[in-house]
């Protein structure tokens, strides 16, 4: 074991999609509580390799979007395909054994265990053995594991967690628990990873942290990434092309540098009045 | 496969490291030679994997030009790759160029123009970056090669280059040519001993940092004399963990580890320290006495927070230990009854404290570089750690004294180390001639010249003298000791020292050469006086809040007026007591200059950057308004504004002379 994998084993894995071509695709969807429009026919896709953001002032409905796209919320219409293959309704497990993974905007770990169990956690579902081997933690249920740490001991690795493998995440800084959510949604090995606000409540350098992590999790690994973020600087540093929602409404979808300067998106922003 | 069983280091003098390789290769081939923590796992290579390592290493920076007399330069954390890298240049008679990795790109940009490195072997982007951001200033550096490649792949390759290719490409040239590998041990062991072994960069205390040149032979013999004095072998480990441009990293590890022929372990990362520490347990262990502070520190806190039971527990064992501890390690006679109770404490908490620590084999430790307060040395050595004090200097490739086992004082740095000669000049000055003595200054023939004295002693820059029992003893640098205006003796270093043994003291700075009276700047230490604050129910926001705070000012008086008590009892000292002094507003910190990158204060630059301040000590007034620039973590700058208070302290009449004074 003296030879250190060059190329991280840890990668999306190859759904045989070319980068560039579609991997998501939504499709006229909206979504109602009651008499509330959360989100009005919006359309956008998402393409294979990419880091795509959704932004949108508080109440554009991002995180029902994002809610929609991993399952959580079944929209009243429209459809998703994601890698060919179109749904209408879901639950939130269909989606991960799909490949989407997320990390929540108030972080949701399992606070009483240590940064290493609940990355391993996030392996449970591609672990194979059942409960029975499981159990007696004897023989393939053994190798498995054994496989399973190698490739979360990667991911401590990458996210530059070694520190506080042991540590129990509730007694970890906010940035460090949100390094660890990360960390355990990498490690389901997604094609498409959403992240619900990843910088909210972060300090300048935590932020620069995080910024780093995420597009190396993109460019090292090819993980198509979907982000939710309230910070406009950060959003058009980081992403290939931003959809912006307001009131439920797409209002522009672009690359940064022409959503910078649309119009609709100003005044979201600056609050014109409706 | 040691066919030349344990043969003693010092019965078999080879001249160079890479000798070394090869002879262990053949003597201990599958023996551990390093460890690095690495996915969670201790990775390891014995000798024979190593010389492997390097040989294919040493072949690809061949291939990329690298050749005798060329030098190159090494950043980055303790890695083995990096450690390879020097036995690698060294086996094309290359000399390696160790820098700082923490420095800032002005430094760094100085040390590698002024080295005239062609290749630098970094660990990963951030200090690819750092050298890329300075590519103009440093025209004849031509090839950067790293360890880490993450983050790398989108980077313009031309002059870029992974480890790991030109150790395949080694391996591929090695395939191609069998004579190759021949070739290159019979280079080897065709280079005399008068190689440049490794240029060491200095911290800078005092100026510019200068290239010191130690030879190949001197640095062998240097380190087989202290591997014989400290009786180090083949069964003995360390975790390498200091800076790789320290002196002491690469002497205590690196030296050392190919003459002895013992094991080096690189830790999993710098925050992990003290984790792999319990890991490894290491039967030879360095560390400053900053460190072991910090350990006591951490300990006492966490004693404090434990239950009523473990809390008595504790105290009462660690009484028994001060009474019994050093003299069982020293083998002096001890009651029946106090071996008894210290058997006891030892099952219950020195064994037990000494895991946690990572300290339960450690055979010899050291301390040195500042002084180390008499509590702390003792308290280590109490709990059965063979805790002793060296002095050394980069000149000296390290080791100027060393104390002996069972001779050991926490106020003395011990005798002149084997084979060293040392002399008190008539200034006071200590100087020396050692066997791992520099052959001068990289391009700085003047400054040679200055260090060293007519008849081939190196001066130290340093003030001392030798006590009754042959042990030398260090006041200060020899250019700061002055007088005050009444002619007394004024040594800042030892009154900052003393002071700076009270837990709440991180760092003082004291004036008083040419003045009227002695006066301190202090910087009071975050972790114990905001563990004090929180038990005490002070909140505050900031070090600044801290710092100015009412009771925290009177708990500092107590120990500056503890300080000149201690003063006065030391004839020589007594004169200059602090008369005054004031708390910072903000720590001093070496991003901003104010210390070195071994954290020393840069006195000088102190004094001039906060001069109103100083002129406020000496005219009498009680608070004074500063505004001071400070950089942060991330580089940006900012202001600190505060108003300082100023607090008188009492003098203590000086102590009957009791032994002969000592001039």
């Amino acid at each position: 074991m003296n030879s250190r994998p060059e190329n991280l084993v840890v990668a999306a894995p190859d759904d045989g999609i070319p980068a560039g071509e579609l991997l998501m695709d939504v499709r006229n969807v909206s979504l109602s509580f009651g008499g509330v429009k959360a989100i009005t026919d919006i359309s956008f896709n998402v393409r294979k390799g990419e880091i795509r953001a959704i932004i949108g002032p508080n109440g554009a409905g991002k995180t029902s979007m994002l809610n929609v796209i991993n399952g959580f919320y079944t929209p009243q219409q429209g459809t998703i395909v994601f890698r060919g293959q179109e749904r209408r309704s879901m639950k939130p497990h269909h989606a991960v054994r799909q490949g989407i993974a997320r990390t929540f905007q108030n972080v949701a770990l399992f606070k009483g265990m240590s940064t290493l169990d609940n990355i391993m956690a996030g392996r449970s579902v591609l672990m194979k053995r059942n409960l029975f081997w499981q159990m007696f933690w004897h023989g393939p249920a053994l190798r498995e594991e054994i496989e399973h740490r190698e490739k979360v001991e990667e991911i401590i690795d990458f996210l530059e967690i070694e520190h506080i493998r042991r540590t129990p995440v509730g007694k970890l800084p906010y940035g460090l628990q949100k390094r660890v959510e990360l960390g355990r949604a990498l490690a389901m090995e997604p094609s498409l990873l959403l992240l619900d606000e990843p910088m909210a409540g972060m300090n300048l350098e935590e932020k620069e942290d995080m910024s780093r992590f995420i597009i190396d999790v993109n460019r090292q690994r090819g993980t198509t990434i979907a982000l939710i973020e309230h910070d406009m600087g950060v959003v058009m540093d980081l992403s290939d092309r931003v959809v912006v929602l307001d009131y439920g409404k797409k209002i522009a979808d672009d690359i940064p540098d022409v959503v910078k300067s649309d119009k609709h998106v100003i005044d979201a922003y600056l609050g014109v009045a409706h | 496969m040691s066919t030349a069983a344990t043969a003693p280091a010092a019965e078999i003098t080879l001249d160079t490291f890479p000798k070394y390789l090869l002879h262990n290769a053949a003597r201990f081939g599958n023996r551990a030679a390093m460890r690095h923590k690495d996915y969670g796992i201790w990775q390891s290579w014995n000798w024979n994997q190593q010389l492997a390592e390097i040989r294919s290493l040493a072949l690809g920076l061949q291939a990329l030009g690298l050749k005798r007399g060329d030098r190159i330069a090494v950043i980055g954390a303790n890695r083995p790759r990096l450690y390879w890298t020097f036995t690698a240049a060294q086996s094309l008679g290359a000399t390696p160029v160790p820098v700082y990795a923490d420095a800032v790109a002005e430094e760094m940009a100085y040390v590698l123009d002024h080295a005239g490195v062609r290749f630098a072997v970094v660990q990963d982007q951030e200090q690819v970056d750092k050298i890329r951001s300075f590519a103009e200033k440093i025209p004849l550096l031509t090839d950067i090669i790293y360890d880490e490649p993450r983050g790398l792949a989108d980077y313009d390759p031309r002059g870029l280059h992974a480890i790991a290719d030109l150790q395949r490409k080694g391996e591929a040239l090695l395939k191609a040519d069998t004579g190759l590998a021949a070739r290159w041990e019979e280079e080897i062991r065709r280079a005399g001993g008068d190689d440049i072994s490794v240029m060491l960069y200095t911290s800078g205390t005092t100026g510019r940092s200068k290239g010191v040149m130690i030879r190949a032979d001197a640095a062998v013999k240097a380190a087989l004399d202290t591997a014989v004095f400290d009786k180090l072998s083949e069964d003995d480990s360390v975790l390498a963990y200091l800076p790789l441009a320290w002196v002491g990293d690469h002497y205590l590890n690196y030296a050392q580890g190919y003459v002895a022929a013992f094991c080096m372990c690189c830790p999993e990362s710098n925050e992990t320290v003290a984790q792999d520490l319990r890991e490894i347990g290491p039967t030879f262990y360095f560390a400053p006495p900053r460190i072991f502070e910090g350990l006591l520190t951490s300990v006492t806190i966490r004693m404090e927070d434990a239950g009523w039971v473990k809390r008595k527990l504790f105290d009462h064992y660690i009484k028994v230990a001060r009474k019994y501890g050093e003299a069982i390690l020293e083998g002096r006679p001890v009651p029946l009854s106090g071996r008894l109770s210290y058997a006891l404490g030892k099952v219950l908490l020195y064994g037990p404290l000494r895991n946690v620590l990572g300290m339960s084999n450690i055979r010899v430790a050291y301390t040195a570089g500042e002084a180390i307060g008499q509590d702390l040395f003792s308290f280590f050595r109490s709990l059965g750690i063979n805790l002793k004090q060296l002095y050394g200097q980069t000149e000296a490739f390290l080791y100027v004294t060393a104390q002996k086992d069972g001779e050991v004082r926490a106020d003395t740095v011990g005798p002149a180390a084997p084979n060293v000669d040392i002399r008190i000049s008539d200034t006071g000055e200590v100087q020396f001639r050692s066997p791992g003595m520099f052959t001068g200054y990289f391009k700085q023939e003047g400054a040679t010249e200055e260090t060293l004295t007519e008849d081939g002693y190196v001066k130290t820059g340093d003030a001392g003298f030798f006590d009754t029992d042959g042990q030398l003893k260090i006041i200060d640098r020899a250019k700061d000791v002055g007088k005050l205006r009444s002619g007394a003796l004024f040594a800042p270093k030892y009154i900052e020292n003393t002071l700076k043994f009270f837990p709440n003291i991180k760092e003082a700075v004291a004036y008083g050469d040419g003045r009227d009276f002695a006066a301190a700047f202090i910087n009071i230490d975050l972790q114990a006086v905001g563990n004090w604050a929180e038990r005490n129910n002070i909140a505050y926001a900031s070090y600044q809040e801290l710092a100015g705070h009412r009771q925290v000012y009177d708990m500092i008086a107590r120990n500056v007026d503890e300080t000149n008590l201690r003063l006065s009892k030391e004839p020589i000292m007594a004169g200059a007591q602090i008369k005054r002094f004031l708390i910072l507003h903000k720590e001093l910190d070496a991003d901003d200059g104010e210390l070195t990158r071994t954290l020393k204060v840069r006195r000088a630059f102190v004094a001039d950057r906060y001069a109103p301040l100083i002129e406020a000590l000496y005219d009498g007034s009680t608070e004074k308004y500063v505004e001071t620039e400070m950089t942060y973590e991330d580089g940006r700058k900012g202001t600190v504004r505060a108003t300082v208070r100023i607090m008188d302290a009492k003098v203590h009449p000086a102590a009957q002379l009791v032994r002969e004074a000592a001039e």
